[in-house]
């Protein structure tokens, strides 16, 4: 049976994570190729880096980061982060990346996502959508990392993405992010139920049922999460441990 | 040992060349058919879209080469498909390696998502020297279509139905799963083909 898929994620800046983590032994706390490598290690199943610089520096730094991560990671990581060409694209899965994530570049210009499908197949396109919740319930997606509101419907932009070739959405709720209450379980179970391909559940994690929520509420097909893996809050192991005596198919 | 990647259209190449490198082989990453013939081992990966690829292959003379091979070779995923006398992923004839028919996959409720893409498990019993061990591993998956079970069938994955995870006939051998992406479980399995 295909299994649920647990996914840390690992914020880049400069060619270190940022956001502190307390893994023992881990003699450079900051290098994410050790860190994926040591969540490798632990079970997880695919890993997401986002590349959260701005210079241009930095994204050549991001680059050969990619690539050290491909030599020494054995399982499926995904790249975002400022990807806003097929150039980027090419850039990124030539370094070995599995898939690259687009979100605001997506969202202003929808052909994106036809030209990366099209080019490199469905597979590799992830669809990354920061959505908040308004006072009247309706769910609106923004741009640069939440900062501006647009006026898509976040039911409407995942269809549009899904109908343009996306090979999976990952949807952040803007609500839940960093609140550790939970993932927006009826959101997802919304997008879960309506669209065909998998759906990647993101902000709010806090606790062990949280995952377990997402999955057997939300019908998420796999749940991402970064401070309470950094901080071995939530140990993978124990994770996984958890889901499968809950009823959960995982790895 | 010499390990030879074939050189095509396809992408994810560079995951097994990372993969042999961790295992401590560097492979040769090439379309010559005299390199190809004289390796010790071919692997035949994939990711990508069967007509395009086939297409390539035929300009190039791959497709012969390929099929005329005696050394053990492991075709992946794309790799597995093009193995296979015809696939219905732009209707193309294929090279006739594995004499079985591809099939897309047809979902059945609205869970069947497709692509068939993660960690899922596969069956196989325990004479197949290429799958030996495998047996209830997880293996990393990510295709729209399938090669149906047949006598060439050496492990089995559900999803949505029991297709071919795996497949061996003479000195080809062939996955439909990712073992450079699939942890310690493609990497025993990929020393293991090193050994065969």
């Amino acid at each position: 049976m295909l299994a649920k898929r647990i996914i840390p994620c690992l914020d880049v800046k400069n060619g270190q994570t940022v956001k502190g983590t307390n893994f023992v032994n881990l003699r450079q706390a900051g290098d994410p190729v050790a860190l994926g490598k040591s969540y490798s290690e632990q079970g997880a199943d695919e890993l997401v880096y986002l590349d959260i610089t701005a210079s241009h520096e930095g994204r050549k730094t991001f680059t050969e980061m990619v690539s050290r991560v491909a030599a020494e990671v054995n399982i499926p990581f995904t790249v975002g982060g400022g990807i806003s060409a097929l150039t980027d694209v090419d850039r990124l899965l030539n370094a070995g990346a599995d898939k690259v994530s687009i979100n605001s570049a997506a969202l202003r210009r929808p052909d994106l996502i036809d030209e990366i499908t099209n080019h490199f197949g469905s597979q590799v396109c992830v669809v990354a959508i920061d959505a908040q919740q308004g006072a009247d319930g309706e769910w609106i997606c923004y741009l640069n990392g939440g900062r501006i509101p647009t006026e898509r419907s976040l039911l409407d932009w995942a269809h549009e993405a899904q109908e343009r070739g996306a090979g999976e959405i990952l949807f952040t709720s803007m609500n839940h992010d960093g609140v550790k209450t939970g993932f927006a379980n009826e959101a997802l179970r919304q997008l879960a139920d309506t669209l065909t391909i998998p759906i990647i559940a993101s902000g709010g994690a806090g606790a062990q049922e949280h995952f377990r929520d997402a999955f057997i509420l939300g019908h998420a097909d796999a749940a991402l999460a970064a401070s309470v893996f950094h901080f071995g809050e939530i140990p993978i192991p124990r994770l996984k441990e958890y889901l499968r005596h809950e009823g959960i198919n995982v790895r | 040992m010499k390990v030879a990647i074939v050189k095509y259209n396809a992408g994810n190449i560079y995951s097994v060349v990372n993969a042999l490198r961790r295992l401590g082989i560097e492979p040769e990453v090439t379309d010559d058919a005299r390199l190809l013939q004289k390796a010790d081992r071919v692997i035949f990966p994939g990711q990508g879209e069967a007509g395009q690829a086939m297409s390539y292959l035929k300009a190039h003379e791959l497709d012969k080469v390929i099929c005329s091979l005696r050394q053990p070779v492991l075709g992946i995923c794309i790799g597995q498909q093009l193995m296979c006398r015809h696939s219905e992923e732009c209707n193309t004839e294929c090279l006739g390696i594995f004499p079985i028919d591809v099939l897309r996959f047809k979902p059945q409720r609205h869970e069947d998502k497709v692509p068939h893409m993660g960690w899922n498990t596969v069956s196989t019993d325990a004479t197949d020297e290429l799958m030996k061990s495998s047996d209830g591993k997880f293996f990393y998956f990510v295709h729209s279509f399938y090669v149906p079970v047949c006598k060439f069938t050496t492990a089995t994955t559900n999803y949505i139905l029991d297709f071919s995870a795996a497949l061996h006939r003479d000195n080809f051998y062939a996955t439909q799963f990712h073992p450079e992406k699939s942890g310690d479980a493609g990497e025993v399995m990929l020393k293991r083909f090193l050994t065969l």
